[in-house]
This record gives structure tokens, C-alpha cells and sequence, in this order.
């Protein structure tokens, strides 16, 4: 692999940036692999970067029908915080932040991640007492996260509306000051880059169609580039998840929705925070704003959102910052999410012996993927779960053990706006 | 703009309505003497098909009826809209 450094950007900068080399490879597909990853997101990615170098196994096979991250995990808004719940969740999603946090050294590769805070503010007095319950079972759990008064929230954000013509008002708020963002593709590149330098085959173009089976088993892949034989599949498809199930002979408890987001045309800095609430705003480096809200209404495959959606968002927007009014939007688009019924995730065992669930990050997955990586590798590569995500098994739909996060993923909220 | 021909209202933009999800799930006869799995599934677990979707749709800023439809959720192409009560009607879907 060929080492970022000052140096080498040095050297390039001089020959005019004509020379550097390509990322990873673009190998054709073998006729067998030890582990076929079906998707190419940020899990899928990540799970073979973990394969290769914490287990070793690397005759490992990424398929990626379309192109690399250009799921979810290259149209999301790059929201990365561990502010969740229960304890299952929040060991994970913290473990995950943590990984975060080295992940530019990790794989030499800059994911631009910026720590700015991410801020939830209260609009009513019973969500100001969850708010309490959620930072107190925050710090029980050795997570930062502290409440903010109102003159907090003004400080941190001084465009503020504290009240709104609408009625709304604002009680308070909390702050997760490790939270942040980071660069959703720089994720998946620099992900793909190091698996690939570990000696993994990430194949684009490359579609699930079906699967072989014998006595229950998984014995091999159907794709649009042939068959390939496999025991172990780990299925890393988010929206897609219930497709590849019926072609399995199996139901997930998945609905797809669209979720969308926008950009707006760049503007000096107004908002140095990441404001999480009905709406998700944060400003770029590049000084555009980046705005999303909850999913469309009912469930869809067609990555494009709808117009009912667009104007919630703006409307929550301006009600919260008139000051952005003037702002012209630039773009818009969306991603096909996979929501579960208690916006927590699916990972471990599937009903066909040899293929493994990565799914249901619902909006809510990108934070996630380097945790979902390391741990779905381990519970491959052994063939039973990672304790950490033990709790995420389809099973939990048949056993009632439900970990209900509807509240710390904003489902809740943003399904109560419309 | 989806917009849906409601059967007592006529053709009207999709903020009127309210989306009720996939058609047809049947609750079990006797709860009591159900096992985990078929809870389970009932509950939770749903066809969520790329394509023609069987669902439950409320005219809540209108009539307040609801009513099914078979819809294509990839592009949202509206094939067969019918009572509330009535088995789904053919339309080449596999979703059963
Ligand atoms: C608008 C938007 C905003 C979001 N905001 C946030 C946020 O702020 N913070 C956060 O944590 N999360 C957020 N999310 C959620 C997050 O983006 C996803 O949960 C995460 O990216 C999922 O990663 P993944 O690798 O599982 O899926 P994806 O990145 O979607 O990758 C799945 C891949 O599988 C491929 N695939 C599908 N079917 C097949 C097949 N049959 N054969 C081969 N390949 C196949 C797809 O082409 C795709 O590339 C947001 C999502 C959206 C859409
Ligand atoms: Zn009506």
C-alpha cells in the first residue's frame, strides 16, 4: 500500500497529483472464496479490513452490485455519537466512536472526522426529563454527556430561535462533546484501500442473484459475474436486507424506506455544532449545510425521497434558525434504509447455516460501521456472536427481548411530526 | 407526489393520507395457544418486497376511510386499489 504522509503529498504536489496510484485493485472474481461479503457499504468494507487483519482470513471476497459506498453509507449525513440508551447499545455504539477516533492512523487514511459536539435540545418538558434519564444513564454507563440550560444552547448556537411563532419553545437541551462527523466516502475508501492491501478482492458490479444451499447449508453465491463456491456468507446489504432473505427462504422483521437529506449552497460559519432533533443540521467544511429528518412514510426502494419531506424539514429548519431562510438548496437525494421495529440493529446468526446478518441500521448505521466491522468479522471467523452484539440477534423477534432505542435513534420523534 | 385515487374521495396528493403498512397479516385464532415463532412473525416479521406491495392506506385528511392498494415500491405506480375487507386481488405479485 502506498503510505500517505506529508512527504508523499509533498512529492505528488510537485509532479502535479498525475501520479498517484490507484486504491485497490480490480481483480475478477475467483471461483472460490473462504468468506463472500455481500455489500459494499461501510460494514460490508469494514468487515473484511477486520477479517484480513485480526483473523487473518484473507481470501475474502467484497461484492458490491453498483459501486463502492454508493448505498447509505455514501449519502448519509455522517453523524457519529454513542448518546443511545441501553446498555447493549451504548457499550457498542461508544466502542465504535472510540474506534473512530483512531481511524485516520488505523488506516492511514484521513476520514476527516471532527469532533464538534452533537446537541439534542428539549421542546417540551417530558422530553426534558428523558433527555435527564438519557445523560444520567450515559454517565452510569462512563459515557460524557451533559445537560445544557437554555443560555448554553444560545452560546453554542447563536442563531438559535429559543421561541417560535409556532409555539415552539425550548426547555434545555443535552451535548455529547465527542460526537461529531466525519467523511462518509473517505469511511468506505479508506476501509476498501487497507482490506485490499491485506490481500482482500473487492469486486464492483458484481450482484447477488441467489444463493446455493445443500442439507440447510450455504455452499456457494449466484452473482452477475457467476457462481462462486463459499460456506460463509456475511450479508452487509442494509435496504436490500429482505430481498436476499425471501431468495433464502427467510422473513426479516425489515421495512426499506427512503430517508433523505440536502445540502444547502456554502456560507461562512453559522454552526460549529451537530444539531440533532426533529431535524439533523450540521455545516461542512466546506460551509454548505447538511439537513435531514426522519424517513418518508412508507416504505420504498426507489432512492428519492418525496416532497411532503423535503418542506418538514425545511419548515423545522427555519422555525428553528430563521437567519437560514435566504439559503438556496443545492441538492437533495436519498438512501433505501433498513428500519426494524426497535431501531436497533440485526447482526449475528440467520435461520441458513453459514450466512451471517448485518442489517438494520435503519438511519442511524454509519456511526456504527467500525464496530459493525470489528464485530461482525469475530463472530464470522468463530462462527457464533460477538458478545457485543449478542443482543442484536434476529432471535430477540422471537424471544421478545426487543431493545427499544426509538427515542436515541429520532425515530420517535421524527414519526410523531407527520 | 404520490398522489391516490381515494374510493370515496377521488384523486387526491399523498399528505392527506396515512400509510398503515403491508395488508393482509392476519392475527392469530387463539394468541393463547400460539408458540414464540408465529407471534414472532406475526408481529415482526413482513414480506417488504422490492416491487408490488399489498397495503393499508387512510384518507386520515379526508374521509377518514381506510382501504388497500398495490403499489410498486420502486415507482410508487399505484396498480389496484380495493376495500378494506377484500381478498387482494390478482395483480402478478408473488407476496403471499
Ligand atoms: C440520508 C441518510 C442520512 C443518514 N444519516 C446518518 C447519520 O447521520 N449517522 C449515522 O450513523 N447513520 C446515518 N444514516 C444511516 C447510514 O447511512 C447507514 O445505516 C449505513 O451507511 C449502512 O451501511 P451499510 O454498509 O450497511 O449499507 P450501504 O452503505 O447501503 O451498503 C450496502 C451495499 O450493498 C449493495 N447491495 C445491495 N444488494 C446487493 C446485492 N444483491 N449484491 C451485491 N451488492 C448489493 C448496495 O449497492 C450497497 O452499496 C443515514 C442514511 C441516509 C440514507
Ligand atoms: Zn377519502
Amino acid at each position: 500500500m502506498h503510505r500517505h504522509s506529508i512527504l508523499s503529498i509533498a512529492k505528488h504536489a510537485l509532479t502535479g497529483h498525475r501520479h498517484w496510484p490507484q486504491f485497490w485493485r480490480t481483480p475478477a472474481p475467483q471461483s472460490h472464496y473462504d468468506v463472500v461479503i455481500v455489500g459494499g457499504g461501510g460494514h460490508g468494507l469494514a468487515t473484511a479490513y477486520y477479517l484480513a487483519k485480526e483473523h487473518g482470513i484473507c481470501n475474502v471476497a467484497v461484492l458490491e452490485k453498483g459501486w463502492l459506498g454508493g448505498g447509505n453509507t455514501g449519502r448519509n449525513t455522517a453523524i457519529i455519537r454513542s448518546n443511545y440508551l441501553n446498555p447493549v447499545s451504548t457499550r457498542f455504539y461508544d466502542l465504535s466512536l472510540k474506534l473512530y477516533e483512531g481511524l485516520s492512523q488505523e488506516l492511514n487514511y484521513n476520514i476527516m472526522f471532527s469532533q464538534r459536539g452533537v446537541v439534542n435540545i428539549a421542546h417540551s418538558r417530558a422530553q426534558l426529563r428523558m433527555m435527564n434519564y438519557r445523560v444520567n444513564a450515559l454517565q452510569h454507563a462512563g459515557i460524557e454527556a451533559e445537560m445544557l440550560s437554555i443560555e448554553e444552547l444560545k452560546f453554542l448556537m447563536p442563531l438559535l430561535r429559543e421561541n417560535s411563532p409556532s409555539g415552539r419553545q425550548t426547555f434545555g437541551g443535552f451535548i455529547q462533546r465527542r460526537g461529531g462527523t466525519a467523511r462518509h466516502d473517505a469511511v468506505a475508501w479508506g476501509y476498501a484501500r487497507a482490506a485490499d492491501a491485506l490481500g482482500v478482492d473487492i469486486i464492483q458490479n458484481c450482484e447477488v442473484t441467489g444463493f446455493n444451499q445443500s442439507n440447510g447449508e450455504v455452499v456457494g453465491v449466484q452473482t452477475s459475474q457467476g457462481e462462486i463456491k463459499t460456506s460463509r456468507v456475511g450479508l452487509a446489504v442494509a435496504g436490500h436486507s429482505s430481498e436476499l432473505a425471501t431468495k433464502l427462504g427467510f422473513r426479516l422483521p425489515i421495512t426499506s424506506m427512503a430517508l433523505q437529506a440536502m445540502v444547502s449552497e456554502p456560507v461562512k460559519p453559522v454552526l460549529d455544532v451537530v444539531l440533532d432533533g426533529t431535524i439533523y443540521v450540521s455545516q461542512s467544511d466546506r460551509g454548505e449545510l447538511v439537513l435531514g429528518g426522519g424517513t418518508d412514510v412508507y416504505n420504498s426502494y426507489a432512492q428519492r425521497g418525496n416532497l411532503p419531506r423535503v418542506e418538514n424539514n425545511m419548515s423545522e429548519l427555519l422555525d428553528l434558525f430563521p437567519a437560514f431562510s435566504r439559503l438556496k438548496f443545492m441538492r437533495q437525494w436519498a438512501g433505501t434504509v433498513d428500519t426494524t421495529p426497535d431501531s436497533s440493529p440485526i447482526m449475528g446468526h440467520s435461520p441458513v447455516e453459514g450466512v451471517y446478518l448485518n442489517c438494520g441500521w435503519g438511519t442511524y448505521g454509519f456511526k456504527a460501521i467500525p464496530a459493525g466491522g470489528l464485530t461482525f468479522a469475530d463472530t464470522i471467523a468463530n462462527g457464533r456472536p460477538h458478545p457485543l452484539i449478542d443482543a442484536f440477534s434476529l432471535q430477540r423477534f422471537t424471544s421478545g427481548a426487543l431493545i427499544d432505542e426509538g427515542d436515541s435513534s429520532g425515530m420517535d420523534d421524527k414519526e410523531a411530526l407527520l | 407526489m404520490i398522489q391516490i385515487d381515494c374510493p370515496l374521495c377521488g384523486l387526491r396528493d399523498e399528505r392527506e393520507f396515512t400509510w398503515g403498512g403491508e395488508a393482509h397479516i392476519c392475527r392469530p385464532e387463539n394468541p393463547d395457544t400460539v408458540g414464540d415463532e408465529e407471534w414472532g412473525s406475526y408481529l415482526f416479521m413482513r414480506q417488504n418486497p422490492r416491487g408490488n406491495h399489498r397495503e393499508r392506506w387512510c384518507h386520515s385528511y379526508g374521509c377518514n376511510q381506510w382501504f388497500n392498494l398495490i403499489r410498486d415500491t420502486v415507482s410508487h405506480k399505484i396498480t389496484s386499489i380495493y376495500p378494506i375487507d377484500q381478498l387482494a386481488p390478482e395483480s402478478g405479485d408473488d407476496n403471499e
